[in-house]
């Protein structure tokens, strides 16, 4: 089986109010080396183990692209991994 | 004159669209099912607030993929005006139609408030009725309202007056504290080139009878009535 470890974050010069707000957070708990704080959603996607590498990729680029992420404001970044 | 309000599980703003149509215009409306795969003659569809299944993913992602989009699309793309509120507004720019993105309000709060618009186009099919910079008032309930594109497409819209309302205060004064969610350009509504299509944050069917505070909102449901 192929298992896709999926990240989508926010594109630089995009203010995710959310990732602000925990990094303010933690400064303000005594974190005071914090420079920066990102977050994003994880996906792990498992296909089906007949696919080549170059298919899985392909199709989880196409998954990225058109559904996981919002390509207008959003980066993703993808480890394609073999698995049990 | 026919309506179509597409009813997405968690639409919740669907009833509202019908009722003003329907009991307080006498337009003739009928409901579109998700999951119907053709489209009976509709001149105008509506896309409904709410929160359609669940704002899981991103608020509108998955509606976009909801049986009836392809229909929905297609009729746009012929020219059919397309309407859409508050979630039809994000479910929209998710199906490409419009252009940028909403993104959580920059105060990290849900923001259930009136607010003013200035009709910064008032030549438009869904914006006849208004006089040009006209003031209206209406209610916003968003948490994910931001709208964001990038510069060029920004000017894009302001060259080709493809924007519908901005928000600004009483006075019609366009600033950051009328802003109500971070928004480019105060922008609470913005048309696609040709015109036909219409998203915007703010709920013109919750401002369209005196109990309410504010008709503010009928003169869109009006436009449109008076339109080919």
């Amino acid at each position: 089986m192929w298992l896709a470890k999926i990240v989508v974050t926010y594109k630089k010069g995009i203010l995710d109010p959310e990732a602000k707000t925990i990094q303010h957070a933690l400064v303000t708990l005594g974190y005071q080396n914090i420079e920066g704080l990102e977050a994003g959603k994880y996906f792990e996607v498992r296909l089906k183990s007949d696919l080549k590498r170059n298919q899985a990729e392909k199709l989880i680029y196409e998954i990225c692209d058109r559904v996981l992420s919002n390509p207008v404001i959003q980066k993703y970044s993808v480890e394609l991994v073999e698995a049990e | 004159m026919k309506f179509g309000v597409v009813v997405f599980p968690g639409s919740n703003c669907d009833h509202d669209a019908y009722h003003v149509l329907k009991h307080v215009l006498g337009a003739r409306v009928e409901y579109i099912w998700h999951k119907d795969t053709t489209l009976r003659l509709f001149d105008v569809i509506v896309l409904p607030g709410g929160f359609s299944y669940g704002d899981y993913l991103r608020a509108g992602a998955v509606a976009r993929f909801a049986p009836i989009m392809p229909e929905i699309m297609h009729f746009a793309e012929k020219g059919g005006k397309v309407i859409g509120i508050c979630n039809g507004f994000q479910i929209l720019m998710e199906a490409g139609l419009l252009p940028g993105a909403l993104i959580p309000n920059d105060h990290m709060r849900f923001r259930c408030q009136e607010v003013y618009l200035k009709v910064t186009n008032n030549a438009t099919a869904f914006t006849r009725v208004y006089d040009a910079g006209q003031v209206i008032k209406m209610p916003i309930a968003h948490y994910c309202g931001q709208y964001f594109a990038e510069d060029d497409i920004l000017k894009q819209l302001q060259d080709q007056e493809r924007i519908a309302f901005q928000y600004c205060d009483s006075k019609g004064e366009i600033n950051a504290a009328a802003n109500p969610n971070g928004s480019k350009l105060n922008i609470a509504g913005i048309l696609n080139e040709e015109k036909n299509v219409l998203g915007m944050m703010p709920h013109p069917e919750r401002a369209a009878e005196s109990i309410l505070d504010s008709e503010d909102g009928l003169g869109i449901f009006k436009s449109l009535l008076g339109s080919d």
